[in-house]
């Protein structure tokens, strides 16, 4: 499998602020390579980066073996979806199109034979001659993929272009984004701080935190398996507690945490007795009322506090007793648990391989 | 309540519509019809065409005319070359922090009157002046040389003087310009060249429309400037009108000249808009 993009010990810092923290993956070729945080941790320099807008402190950026530092954009195998998408408000849905094939000296009549192939492969036959300002968000987000894919680049670089769309139009994008992903076979590199565009799109996606990558999994294994506290509370939802290893018991840890509560982990990763740490649970690890003959349990009651429901995504919002810390528990749509109400005290257990939990250093 | 409205618009509109008539539309009538008639030799005027027609007959008089058209052109353009990287400048590349100070640096001048400006320049410029007084110091001419009174100190004259109408419209179209339309620009492999023609101009084109519009009519119009940077080739039309009006104390030859000032100014810009294709109501927006 050939390497696209590799990025290898890249830094920027700007005076005295480092916002890209000495940062290294490859993507293979034909990727959907996603890189998820939250605003301000460095992804779009990383982008911009990549894209040749910005040069980094040190470190290297090669695209199929060659070294991209020092060129400028127009001379780099990769194009960029901006965030706002920045369409030619001048030039009509065609000419923003050609306009790249037409700067590299393309001959007209191949240049228009691939902006009508380009045009229809994003699902806008006929479009040409519209003006941007006619088109709906959904339409003007395709044709600027069909602006950049349209150059054949290497590398197609996007830089949160779902951002401005409303929800509904979001979740459609997404899927066709994806199916488009596989049908052309560019390598995409995403950047987004949205965790659902990122795990629903990407074969493998990048944690980024801070300036540094916190881990580089596939989106199912980031999920079930995240491999620090940042990951495990920005990817999904979680439950978290801080607390101390009391005793260990074979490769059963108990944990004592805030409010005298203790619970039993198996933990994932060593974790020494009296040491501080961060444990991590999922809403839906969590089961309602569970099976008296069910073993290994972490059992306690709770107080429901509130229902939230969101369809398949509806929770429970409870206090263990004597407690106000809130915990979220999935509640699954089966009408199974349609009789719990408001106040209403319920027992809940978690199994001791489901908490994940960190070592807070401190 | 509806009449109150009324009667306010009334009080408001009233001196606009006053100012309009009593100072420009009655006067220009009475330029008109002045333009239109010719006294003899007696004293007793008459209606006559010969005041235009003078002006086709006498070359001196349609050679000024169309050099002061000619010159308005290119002073307009060289106005506008000169007055686009200025505003490129202020508002794309300089910190933001700094774009107000540098355009109150370029309206600095314009508080003083154009007459003291160009005697500025006279100053900089004559044979005893002060650029000539530091060649000759230090060595790098003999003999010192009469900068002024020629066309090309003219022109200079005249675009320094139409800057600040050239650069304010620019700066407020090109501040409404995306950078991220310039990025993407360069990022679909475009060059410096081909953005300024294919993304900023086609962008710009409203501010530089009526940005040309008024350095066109001010340079058509200007006085000051050809008449004491000029030389005595440098004859600018308005002189001409000058000349009838106060010399020749031939009102209604000066006021056809007017006339036919009026309408060629009004002539290059309906032709600017036509090849532009720019509408005057977006335009003066």
């Amino acid at each position: 499998m050939t390497i696209d993009l590799s990025v290898q010990n890249v830094t920027k810092r700007f005076e005295e602020f480092i916002a890209v923290d000495n940062v290294s993956f490859e993507v293979p070729e034909g990727n959907f390579f996603s890189i998820l945080g939250p605003s301000g941790c460095g992804k779009t320099t990383l982008l911009r980066m990549i894209a040749g807008f910005t040069e980094p402190s040190s470190g290297a950026i090669e695209i199929r073996k060659e070294n991209m530092v020092g060129r400028p954009p127009n001379k780099r195998p990769v194009n960029l979806i901006f965030q706002h998408l920045a369409l030619f408000p001048m030039m009509t849905v065609g000419q923003n199109i050609a306009f790249g094939l037409q700067r590299r000296g393309e001959k007209k009549e191949a240049v228009k034979t691939k902006v009508q192939a380009i045009l229809e492969r994003v699902g806008l036959p006929g479009f040409g001659n519209k003006n941007i300002d006619q088109l709906s968000g959904g339409q003007q987000q395709r044709v600027a993929i069909a602006r950049s894919l349209v150059m054949d680049p290497t590398v197609l670089l996007l830089d949160e272009p779902l951002g401005a769309l409303d929800l509904k139009l979001r979740e459609q994008m997404k899927v066709e984004l994806k199916k488009l992903q596989a049908q052309v076979g560019t390598t995409f590199v995403y950047i987004t701080h949205d965790q659902s565009e990122a795990l629903v799109m990407s074969d493998h996606v990048a944690v980024m935190n801070a300036g540094r990558f916190e881990q580089i999994d596939t989106p199912q294994n980031l999920y079930s398996d995240p491999q620090t506290a940042f990951v495990a509370q920005f990817v999904g939802e979680n439950n978290a507690w801080s607390g101390r290893v009391v005793q260990t018991v074979d490769d059963v840890v108990q944990i004592e945490v805030e409010a005298g509560q203790t619970f039993r982990v198996r933990p994932r990763q060593a974790v020494s007795q009296g040491s501080q740490i961060g444990l991590f649970l999922r809403p839906e690890a969590v089961l309602i009322q569970p099976d008296p003959g069910l073993s290994e349990l972490n059992r306690f009651e709770v107080i429901v506090k509130a229902i939230l429901f969101d369809g398949a995504n509806s929770r429970l919002l409870v206090n263990p007793l004597q407690s106000d810390r809130e915990i979220l528990i999935a509640l699954p749509q089966n009408r199974q648990y349609d009789h719990i109400r408001v106040d209403d005290r319920i027992e809940v257990g978690w199994d001791i391989e489901s908490g994940i939990c960190f070592n807070s250093g401190s | 309540m509806k009449r109150g409205i009324r009667w306010a618009f009334v009080i408001f509109i009233t001196p606009v519509l006053l100012w309009l008539f009593l100072l420009i539309v009655l006067p220009h009538i009475d330029l008109l019809i002045m333009s239109f008639r010719i006294e003899d030799d007696v004293g007793n005027s008459t209606w006559s065409v010969s005041n235009y027609l003078n002006f086709f007959n006498e070359p001196i008089y349609w050679l000024t005319f169309t050099r002061t058209a000619v010159y308005s052109i290119l002073v307009t353009s060289l106005t506008f070359i000169v007055a686009l990287p200025v505003a490129f400048f202020i508002t794309k590349v300089v910190d933001v922090r700094y774009q107000g100070f540098l355009t109150m640096l370029l309206l600095l001048p314009f508080w003083v009157s154009e007459l003291v400006r160009v005697y500025g320049w006279m100053i900089l410029l004559r044979e005893s002046g002060v650029i000539n007084h530091f060649l000759l110091k230090t060595g790098l001419l003999r003999q010192p040389i009469e900068m002024l009174y020629n066309d090309v100190t003219m022109v200079m004259g005249l675009v320094y003087t139409s800057m600040l109408f050239m650069v304010v419209p620019l700066i407020s179209v090109l501040d409404s310009l995306d950078d991220s339309l310039i990025e993407a620009a360069y990022d679909l492999g475009a060059n410096m060249g081909s953005i300024l023609v294919k993304i900023i101009i086609p962008h710009s084109m409203p501010g530089i429309v009526s940005g040309s519009i008024v350095v066109f009519m001010l340079t058509l119009g200007n006085y000051l400037t050809p008449n004491l940077m000029g030389g005595k080739n440098s004859l600018w039309f308005t002189e001409q009108i000058y000349n009838q009006f106060i010399a020749s104390f031939n009102w209604n030859q000066g006021s056809a000249f007017g006339f036919l000032l009026l309408l060629l100014s009004s002539l290059v810009i309906w032709a600017g808009l036509k090849l532009t294709g720019q509408k005057l109501s977006k335009v003066v927006k």
